[in-house]
């Protein structure tokens, strides 16, 4: 147990350096999957082939391989960040596959006559999609958008595995230095995770309970 | 085509949906002409970076890597069958000295990372279970907890009325939950079992952490030999690429299947199942 509480900041730090990859990937990952969805939703075959393609890639490929290549290929290309800035990288490009996903089947689980009856009152694409579809899409996607959030809090922690000093991490070394306390550190650091889980799917919660309409 | 957002377009919106074709196309293009012009500038598409993949023995260490990757996910895919069905029993069953334990092991191994959970087992035991042992037993615990969630999705998914029915005929909980619950359950899940096997095969590239000899690592073997990080990297994610896109093609073959020959709505009741399992990211 002393060496739970004896390193206590050096966890807090790595829990803290977890929830800034988690926040920053977040924000980059809805960005480029929105961008995505738009794309495998437009009326333009090549957007939407490229957009499929994307995801079916993404999907299919190990967040692993996704860091090795981020983190060993790219300098390759001569192309070069820190080593946070890759990791927020990777975890936004695999990440977005699903945000894609997620945002697509809430277009589409729209019913077909939402959409119609607006243009039939002659509301322009723009009007239809701001004011009809999108309101209730973004319903549909709040419960999956929180299960992508947990995912990929857990999802930093490859990062560990690449020069990035989050929880995982932390715990990787102090493990190595205190070998005999490694029980007190694994729950202590699953803990760690289990409450962040457990506060993202409660803030998840409560913007469902706000915005969810039965239908 | 999303039938949501147009009607079937008239001589304006085509004419407006080819000049988008047009740009589109041409945006696409041009993102891949400036990838593929960096790899030529760094020559990435030299002949003596993908020389080695020619080589028999370059190509028997990756189909070794291939088969060891099949074997921990292989291994770890069936044990966890079996935990996902022991722990979807104990968080079905009517005694809480059951089901509480259940429910907590399987919401403990949901909530923590996978490499956490590798790397303590592999820190702590890895004397004992070496590093295939670690990991089949860390992707069983959490992919066996995850199953279990579906297992229990597709047991409630079952219309009521069959239990009533089954029970109003004088069968035990048991004898419902074998011969009428679990055989309708099995084809409502099949997807969503299927799609879990992905996330397995996939996980298992973790194994390179802790430096079990899959894929990846073997790969690392290669690049270190013939400094070709880039094409290596490469090959390696067009095996895994191939590998999880037949077992997704699958899944979704069977979602098809079950769609198109069952007689209730069982298609929606395998989207519920799919969309109960929050761990597919």
């Amino acid at each position: 147990m002393g060496a739970l509480f004896d390193n206590l900041p050096k966890l807090l730090e790595g829990f803290l350096r977890t929830l800034e990859l988690t926040a920053l990937s977040a924000l980059g990952a809805l960005v480029l999957g929105t961008m995505l969805a738009a794309m495998r939703v437009s009326p333009v075959p090549s957007l939407r082939l490229a957009g499929a393609a994307y995801v079916n890639t993404v999907r299919n490929t190990p967040l692993v391989l996704v860091f090795a290549f981020v983190f060993f290929a790219l300098p390759r290309l001569e192309i070069r960040f820190s080593f946070f800035q890759f990791a927020v990288l990777a975890l936004s490009v695999y990440t977005a596959a699903f945000v894609c996903e997620a945002v697509r089947s809430g277009v589409n689980a729209i019913p077909t006559g939402q959409a119609e009856a607006a243009r039939a009152v002659g509301m322009t694409f723009g009007q239809t999609l701001t004011t009809v579809v999108l309101p209730q899409a973004f319903r549909t996607v709040v419960p999956p958008l929180g299960n992508i959030l947990i995912a990929l809090t857990k999802n930093t922690s490859i990062a560990a595995a690449f020069a990035n000093a989050e929880a995982t991490d932390v715990f990787d070394g102090l493990v190595r230095d205190n070998p005999d306390a490694i029980y007190a550190l694994f729950f202590g650091v699953a803990l760690g995770y289990v409450l962040i889980v457990l506060a993202i799917s409660g803030v998840f919660r409560i913007i469902e309970s706000r915005v969810v309409v039965l239908r | 085509m999303t039938a949501v957002l147009y009607d079937v377009p008239g001589p304006r919106a085509r004419r407006r949906t080819l000049i988008g074709t047009v740009v589109g196309t041409a945006i696409v293009l041009a993102g891949l002409a400036v990838v593929l012009w960096q790899f030529e500038r760094t020559g990435q598409f030299a002949a003596d970076q993908w020389d080695p993949f020619t080589d028999p023995g370059i190509q028997r260490l990756l189909l070794r890597a291939i088969l060891s990757t099949v074997a921990a996910a292989g291994t770890a895919i069936l044990l966890s069958l079996i935990l996902g069905v022991v722990l979807a029993a104990g968080r079905l069953s009517d005694h809480a000295a059951l089901r509480i334990p259940s429910t907590l092991f399987v919401e403990f191994f949901r909530a923590i990372p996978l490499l956490l959970l590798i790397l303590f087992l592999f820190l702590g035991f890895g004397d004992i279970l070496g590093a295939f042992g670690a990991l089949v037993l860390a992707l069983t615990l959490y992919n066996g907890s995850v199953l279990s969630e579906i297992f229990r999705a597709g047991i409630a998914a079952v219309p009521r009325g069959q239990s009533e029915a089954a029970y109003a005929l004088g069968l035990r909980k048991n004898k419902v939950m074998l011969i009428i619950l679990v055989p309708q359950a099995v084809r409502i899940m099949l997807p969503a079992i299927v799609s879990q096997c992905v996330v397995a095969l996939k996980d298992t590239a973790l194994g390179f952490v802790i430096a079990y000899e899959e894929l990846l690592r073997q790969g690392q073997l290669i690049y270190n030999n013939f400094f070709n990080v880039v094409p290596t990297i490469i090959v390696v994610a067009a095996i895994y690429i191939t590998m999880n896109s037949a077992l997704s093609a699958l899944a979704s073959y069977l979602q098809r299947r079950t769609s198109r020959t069952a007689k209730t709505s069982a298609a929606d009741l395998t989207k519920v199942v799919a969309s109960a399992n929050r761990d597919l990211v």
